[in-house]
């Protein structure tokens, strides 16, 4: 062979043409798989407020259910105002103390303690949310009934590895030379991690707090055993048992009422609008808050 | 004594000339007995896990001189001076045995307060580190955390004046420090250490990234303020260390069997002698840039 057998570059060699295919093909591949994935959120959404959408009005979200009577003008004001109050009490609960928890794992526990805990987290984190509800059944329910307060200690109890979790990862994310700089000035660990790493990592805390409120607001299974033997009258009192939407809509997808399927639907659409907005929401935080510390490092 | 070695003799010397015409106001030492100890360091090793990163380091640092601390990448410049004022405590698995007296104060055991050292014994870190808030804020908060707020604007702005940075900033203090140049930040860490009246200010390679303007800035500010403050200086930058220090310390690494490495500090002496006639064969060929 000589060495003036050089391919010109404008006739690729058969190799390189079957390299090109398989490009082609994979990138193909990669295409439509995430074209899947949108469909199928297109989909859910679509065929929800299609079905829903007979049922879906103004006095839907403001007029209270008004069940085994089809003919009366009702609406889910009451499992609206339930799952508002329910999450609510849970954020206020999961939220201190994931925050205070991934405060003391990153910042004051030797490693043993931390990476103990992380696990513990993890694992909580994976226990099914049925068994939550279980386990709050027996620690409170069957002692004092069931009530608003046990179904938000319930989603509290899910809440709390997510917030945990999410304040770890931006706690590690603040540069270790911040915090030497800070107790290089002869600053006591406390004002350091109050005064210069936490007021880092606010963008990310309120992302994931938004993102596990979206996740626990469509959570059923734990307010079965807790908040589900409700009177259906629109209350904020979290000492009786209150009405939510996943709950709201488990009951009357259950009902021999077509209207009442149609108004479950309606509650799924509701619900996927919140958690879309709460995700849209949760991201502009992030994004705030990246581009503020963007505009910092300039 | 070759002529390999004369023609070296003369390198150093050259050296030596054009560290003095940059610094020519640099005085006189004392006599040894004249200088006041700051620092008494005794037989100290450093350990970081089972790996040893200094040995037996022994040496006093006086006060109101500028200490260099010099040697090649590796030999525990940093972890020595971080020794100083507690801050390898940070650092998982450290340990140090020895003792390091401060004014005749033990700093290093169990029963010392890290944090009580490090408000009398400042630093200065080798990456420009403000923190994310306004320049007011960047040296007011060392303040208002150890409780100097009497004259609080007043406190900043001899801080910022003391460090040479005044001018530039007097018209944007509250504009984020971030903005600032890394030349400007770094004088702005300075102005940040000395504003809560540490007795000695320690700098890990303050000026390696820095450009040369900036680097001429911080040793002009040092030289300033040293009859006010004891500065050590880590540096690998021989030139700076013949430029800024009244002492200098050479640390080298040395090898044990089995493929272990520490370093170990080879000679401490006036910059004037380590640089001219230095009394270890190490040091000579180190400064005469033949190795390191």
């Amino acid at each position: 062979m000589s060495a003036a057998e050089l391919t010109p570059l404008q006739r690729p060699t058969d190799r390189l043409r079957r390299r090109k295919a398989v490009n082609r093909g994979m990138e193909f591949l990669a295409w439509l798989s995430a074209a899947v994935a949108v469909a199928a959120l297109g989909i859910v959404v679509f065929s929800v407020a299609r079905r829903g959408a007979s049922a879906l009005s103004f006095d839907f979200l403001t007029k209270t259910q008004v069940p085994y009577d089809p003919t009366a003008k009702q609406g889910l004001a009451n499992a609206f105002v339930g799952t508002f109050v329910i999450v609510g009490l849970a954020t206020l609960m999961a939220l201190p103390f994931g925050i205070l928890i991934a405060i003391y794992v990153n910042e004051f526990a030797p490693r043993m303690i931390r990476n103990g805990i992380s696990f513990v987290l993890d694992v909580l984190n994976g226990v099914p949310a049925i068994v939550i509800g279980f386990f709050v059944f027996g620690l409170i329910v069957v002692a004092h009934g069931q009530s608003g307060l046990a179904g938000a200690f319930a989603l509290a109890v899910l809440m709390l590895p997510l917030v945990a979790r999410t304040t770890m990862e931006v706690l590690a994310l603040v540069p270790n030379s911040l915090r030497e700089a800070a107790l290089g000035v002869g600053s006591p660990r406390w004002r350091m991690t109050l005064g210069i790493v936490l007021p880092q990592t606010i963008g990310g805390v309120l992302t994931g707090a938004t993102l596990a409120v979206a996740r626990v607001a469509g959570e059923t299974a734990p307010l079965l055993f807790t908040s589900s033997l409700v009177a259906y009258n629109t209350s904020f009192n979290p000492a009786h048992p209150l009405q939510t939407v996943p709950v709201a809509i488990f009951e009357l997808s259950e009902s021999p009422d077509p209207t009442d399927h149609a108004r479950a639907w309606a509650a799924a659409f509701v619900l996927l609008m919140f958690i879309l907005f709460a995700s849209l929401g949760a991201r502009w935080l992030a994004t705030r808050s990246r581009r503020k510390l963007g505009r910092a490092a300039r | 004594m070759s002529d390999q070695m004369k023609g070296d003799v003369v390198t150093v010397s050259s050296t030596i000339e054009n560290a003095v015409r940059v610094e020519t106001k640099r005085q006189p030492l004392p006599p040894r007995e004249r200088l006041e100890t700051v620092f008494d360091i005794q037989d100290v090793d450093a350990i970081y896990g089972s790996k040893p990163a200094l040995k037996s380091v022994s040496m006093e640092v006086y006060k109101n001189l500028v200490t260099a601390i010099i040697g090649p990448s590796g030999c525990g410049k940093s972890t020595f001076i971080r020794c100083l004022n507690r801050m390898n405590d940070l650092v998982p698995g450290f340990r140090m045995n020895g003792t390091i007296t401060f004014h005749g104060q033990d700093i290093c055991g169990s029963d010392v307060d890290p944090v009580a050292v490090r408000r009398t014994i400042g630093m200065v870190f080798q990456r420009p580190n403000p923190f994310p808030k306004s320049i007011f804020d960047n040296v007011a908060w060392g303040l208002r955390v150890l409780g100097m707020k009497d004259n609080l604007s007043d406190r900043v702005e001899r801080a910022l004046t003391q460090a040479a940075l005044w001018d530039e900033v007097r018209d944007r203090l509250k504009a984020s420090a971030l903005s600032l140049s890394g030349g400007q930040q770094q004088r702005l860490c300075i102005a940040r250490a000395i504003a809560v009246e540490p007795a000695v200010v320690l700098m890990d390679e303050p000026a390696s990234a820095l450009d040369p303007i900036a680097t001429q800035a911080i040793e002009q500010l040092m030289h300033d303020l040293k009859d006010q403050y004891t500065f050590v200086i880590v540096t690998h930058n021989m030139q700076q260390a013949a430029r800024v220090a009244d002492m200098t310390a050479f640390f080298s690494i040395s090898r044990g069997a089995e493929g272990q490495r520490w370093g170990e500090l080879v000679e401490y002496d006036a910059t004037e002698k380590i640089f001219t006639a230095p009394s270890d064969k190490r040091t000579e060929d180190y400064v005469t840039g033949r190795f390191g």
